[in-house]
């Protein structure tokens, strides 16, 4: 499966179009990141655990878009954007989108 | 017992402050240095925000092979004392400087991650870089940002 957040694949061109594929998760923090992220919250600076769960949960919304493109029969998702948003307190939404295609 | 509440109502936020400001500003410091240095071994591998497969734009490049989707994020919190001086400035108005320091380290973080992540490719294509706020109900105060692209592979 190829992945690009370009309009097509260079060195190949677009056989077929299926449309758009979408992969979303909800995610919450829990509680003892949570008291951690609180004491950085004093001094300051990056946020590891929250960096980890953010990064996993969009590979997670990747996977789940990529899921539906096999099932569609495409070999390569063109165009890909991701979207975050915060549905609850402590809760995130991370959001993939991008068009299923064959290449040759 | 005038003196422990007064000394529980000013003196914990005042420490925090102070704790805040140091630790905060050596951090930032640090932080800074390391991204200065780490963009210097990658100023020749450039992320431009334009797409490279649309050749109305540029004609395609024939010595490329191969790409790949990359993309790099980072988690970075306020300290104590920035979110004193932004309540401070909720007042007055105006420019919120340590709060653009804040947004500043955190995309060319994600930016640097993205390019770490690229290995050997040429170029980045298409760069997006996206910027989200964490809160909890606390008001813990946090950016997010993600930055992603297309790695350009040369042959």
């Amino acid at each position: 499966m190829i992945l690009s957040s370009l309009q097509s694949v260079p060195g190949k061109t677009i056989a077929t179009h299926y449309g758009l594929v979408t992969g979303s998760t909800i995610r919450a923090k829990h509680v003892g990141r949570d008291l951690a992220a609180g004491f950085k919250n004093i001094f300051g600076g990056e946020l590891k655990g929250y960096t980890e769960l953010l990064q996993e949960s969009r590979e997670e919304a990747t996977m789940r878009m990529v899921e539906q493109a096999k099932q569609l029969g495409a070999n390569a998702v063109v165009n890909i954007r991701y979207a975050t948003s915060s549905v609850a307190p402590g809760a995130a939404e991370l959001f993939a989108y991008g068009t299923a295609v064959v290449v040759e | 017992m005038e003196l422990y509440s007064a000394l529980i109502n000013f003196g914990i936020p005042l420490v925090l402050i102070i704790l805040g400001y140091f630790m905060g500003t050596h951090f930032e410091k640090r932080h800074f240095q390391s991204i200065i240095i780490r963009e210097r071994a990658f100023l020749n591998k450039p992320a431009v925000t334009f797409d490279e497969s649309d050749d109305t734009v540029f004609p395609l490049d024939p010595s490329i092979c191969d790409t790949r989707l990359v993309g790099g994020s980072v988690v970075i919190s306020v300290d104590y004392f920035k979110r004193f001086l932004a309540g401070l400035r909720g007042i007055v108005g105006g420019r919120l400087t340590s709060y653009e320091t804040l947004v500043d380290r955190a995309r060319r973080e994600a930016v640097l991650r993205m390019k770490e992540e690229s290995g050997d490719a040429d170029r980045i294509a298409n760069l997006r870089i996206e910027t989200s706020t964490l809160s909890s109900g606390r008001g813990i105060g946090a950016v997010e940002v993600h930055a992603y692209g297309t790695a350009i592979y040369t042959r």
